[in-house]
């Protein structure tokens, strides 16, 4: 048994790249995952990735929003400490739309974005799973797990054949940090 | 795909020869990952000593009270309402890039994105720093915010366009930070992998261990639209509500309904105007000319023109309205403006900001890069005057013509607001030298669809039409960034 944990197919060209999923899917050879330095469009679709429910996610916690400031404004003002302004009436409810706009805007912003935060494992200090240097600058790095590989050789090959700059093997799964 | 090719009609959005993905990571991290240059110095110590003055100055109000200012029993707003204005409506235009031109696919905001975006967060912390001086007793600013007390839970009122503002300005500034902070991730991580030692791990923590996955950056484009799609309206709802400060009160030159869509072109036009002063600095101190082109330049230019003559309608619309109304308050406040103590001002806001854009109409002038700095730092100037007019001219002068006075400001207040300038600018420069100043991941989407190279492969190729292909290069001619000899013999 080999001490390869994964091999890497190392593009300098995403369409390449596109061209080397191609290939391996082709050969029904299982792709660990894809690292790159920009947004790829497509290939979501070509790996299978289901579409991210995050835009859902922001809809609810912008209607939290919603809810949070009416609630508040109208305990504030209605119910705890209701006010006599010109004999005006204290449920002013247009008064209240634009904190409660602002907060549905805030509760979005940061609710979706601390799920990404929290779903990608994302914080201050966490040590970078990395597999490849350049994947983060000019190199588009298509990831397979070697355990699950039988023919490490064709994988070389068909990643060649799609134009990989480098095929490394690498024994360690992610970039030494230390 | 990134293999699609846009028409050839299209200017392209990066020129230059060789432009790989490693060039532009090259490029862009140039200020990041080597010694500061003397430019950056000179500037960061001019800038420094601003916010050294704006410390002394902020710090000397905190010491005696407002009292230090200019403001009288009359006129009980100035400068320091005015320079919020003028920082927050700065502000707007790095939203308006990352956002507005985010939603509508305009793919030139791709290289300007990320410090029009850091420069909104720094226009917003000069402007916060105005609402908290001039509240008077700053230590006690958290009574603006609806927090159970002791006065027997008498909460703030909701009803006032003040504590809108409040909600308005913090959400704002946290969102805006938010965003910016998002978008960096990527390309904080690709200094992280190109460091060594301890600016390694310095990156490395401010990356939050970002590895560009598929998923990654499926979720982070999804967040990216999002909160495009909601800074939007946030956007517009901020200056707004700012506006609203003026529009519910019940003084002639401040109540009127134009105000919110008025001041949000303002607000527009002044941000683009601060975006082109930086950066045609930035892009010659930074040898970024193939990233942020003449066609950059041109299109804010634009941008300008169309916001500076929205903003001379709504100037023109508050004058006729006011003769229209056929109330004599409204009527004088404005004849008051045009004609009288302050007149200088209002002329000013008039020049600068109607008639001088207008010179943009001129291709030679919106392409030359000395005419567009000088005519955005005009324009700067002119927005100041504007809401230093809308403020001032309609407070001097009230209903008892006993209590009309003038306001003369006093050391502290010039003091304040040209340190804010260094302090904003003092930021800038760390943001220059620290973080990369253009979002490197998104610009290399560009590489393989809008450059001047890949376009230049297709004239090669010979495919095209003829005229198409002329037009093309005739459009090359304003970029300072292109041999037009390249495209003698094609």
């Amino acid at each position: 048994m080999s001490k390869t944990k994964y091999i890497l197919g190392a593009f300098a060209d995403p369409d390449e790249m596109l061209l080397g999923i191609d290939k391996l899917q082709e050969h029904n050879i299982a792709i660990y995952d894809v690292f790159t330095p920009m947004p790829i469009h497509g290939i979501e679709a070509k790996l299978g990735i289901k579409a991210s429910r995050l835009p859902k996610a922001a809809f609810w916690f912008g209607l939290t929003g919603t809810c949070t400031a009416f609630a508040m404004v109208y305990y504030m003002l209605v119910f705890d400490w209701p006010m006599n302004i010109g004999g005006k009436p204290a449920f002013a409810f247009p008064d209240f739309i634009p904190v409660m706009f602002e907060l549905t805007i805030l509760f979005a912003a940061f609710g979706m974005v601390f799920t990404f935060f929290f779903k990608n494992h994302l914080f201050p200090g966490r040590s970078p799973r990395v597999m490849h240097l350049r994947a983060t600058n000019d190199r588009f790095i298509i990831a397979i797990d070697a355990q699950e590989v039988l023919d490490a050789k064709k994988i070389e090959s068909l990643l060649k054949d799609a134009g990989a700059i480098e095929v490394l093997h690498n024994d360690r799964k992610y970039v030494s940090y230390e | 795909m990134s293999s699609h090719h846009e028409s050839i009609l299209r200017e392209p959005l990066i020129t230059g020869e060789n432009i790989t993905y490693a060039k532009i990571t090259e490029d862009v991290l140039v200020p990041v990952e080597n010694k500061a240059n003397k430019a950056w110095w000179i500037g960061f110590t001019i800038a420094s000593l601003g916010a050294l003055l704006w410390v002394i100055a902020v710090s000397y109000t905190f010491w005696t009270g407002i009292g230090a200012w200019g403001l009288n029993k009359t006129v009980g707003w100035a400068w320091d309402i005015t320079g919020f204005v003028w920082w927050v409506g700065i502000g707007h235009a790095g939203t308006l890039i990352s956002a507005v031109l985010l939603l509508f696919r305009q793919n030139w905001r791709n290289s300007i994105n990320r410090s029009a975006e850091a420069m909104t967060i720094f226009a917003v912390i000069c402007a916060a720093t105005y609402i908290i001086s001039h509240m008077g007793r700053p230590w006690l600013f958290y009574w603006a915010l609806p927090l159970p007390n002791q006065f027997g839970s008498l909460w703030v009122n909701f009803n006032s366009p003040l504590i809108w503002d409040v909600f308005a300005i913090s959400t704002y500034f946290s969102v805006s930070l938010v965003f910016w902070y998002t978008g960096l991730l990527p390309d904080i991580a690709t200094i992280r992998d190109r460091a060594t030692g301890l600016r390694r791990k310095i990156y490395s923590t401010l990356s939050f261990g970002w590895n560009g996955s598929v998923k990654t950056w499926q979720r982070f484009e999804a967040v990216s639209l999002i909160l495009a799609g909601i800074s939007t309206p946030l956007v517009l709802s901020v200056h707004t509500i700012v506006s609203m400060d003026f529009a519910t009160s019940v003084i002639p030159g401040w109540h009127t309904t134009i105000f919110p869509p008025y001041f949000v072109a303002g607000a527009i036009f002044s941000g683009f105007a601060m975006v082109q002063t930086l950066l045609l600095i930035t892009r010659k101190v930074m040898n970024f000319e193939n990233y942020i082109t003449m066609f950059h330049i041109e299109s804010m230019n634009k941008i300008i023109i169309v916001t500076g003559s929205i903003v001379g309608v709504a100037y023109l619309t508050e004058l006729f309205i006011a003769w229209y109304s056929g109330a004599e308050y409204e009527q004088y406040a404005f004849l008051n403006r045009v004609s009288g103590p302050y007149w200088w001002a209002y002329w000013t806001m008039m020049t600068c900001n109607v008639i001088s854009p207008q010179l943009f109409w001129f291709k030679k002038i919106r392409t030359s890069i000395a005419a567009s700095w000088i005519l955005s730092i005009v324009v700067n100037i002119g927005m100041w005057f504007e809401r230093f007019v809308i403020i001032v001219t309609s407070l001097h002068r009230d209903y008892l013509p006993s209590s009309w006075t003038m306001f003369y400001p006093t050391w502290v207040d010039v003091a304040i607001f040209v340190g804010s300038i260094g302090l904003f600018f003092t930021l800038f420069l760390l943001f220059l030298r620290f973080l990369p100043a253009i979002a490197m991941a998104e610009v290399k989407l560009l590489v393989k669809s809008s450059s001047e190279q890949a376009k230049k492969e297709l004239i090669a190729k010979g495919n095209l039409n003829k005229e198409h292909t002329k037009f093309y290069v005739d459009s090359l001619s304003k970029y300072d960034s292109v041999n037009p000899a390249d495209y003698a013999k094609i």
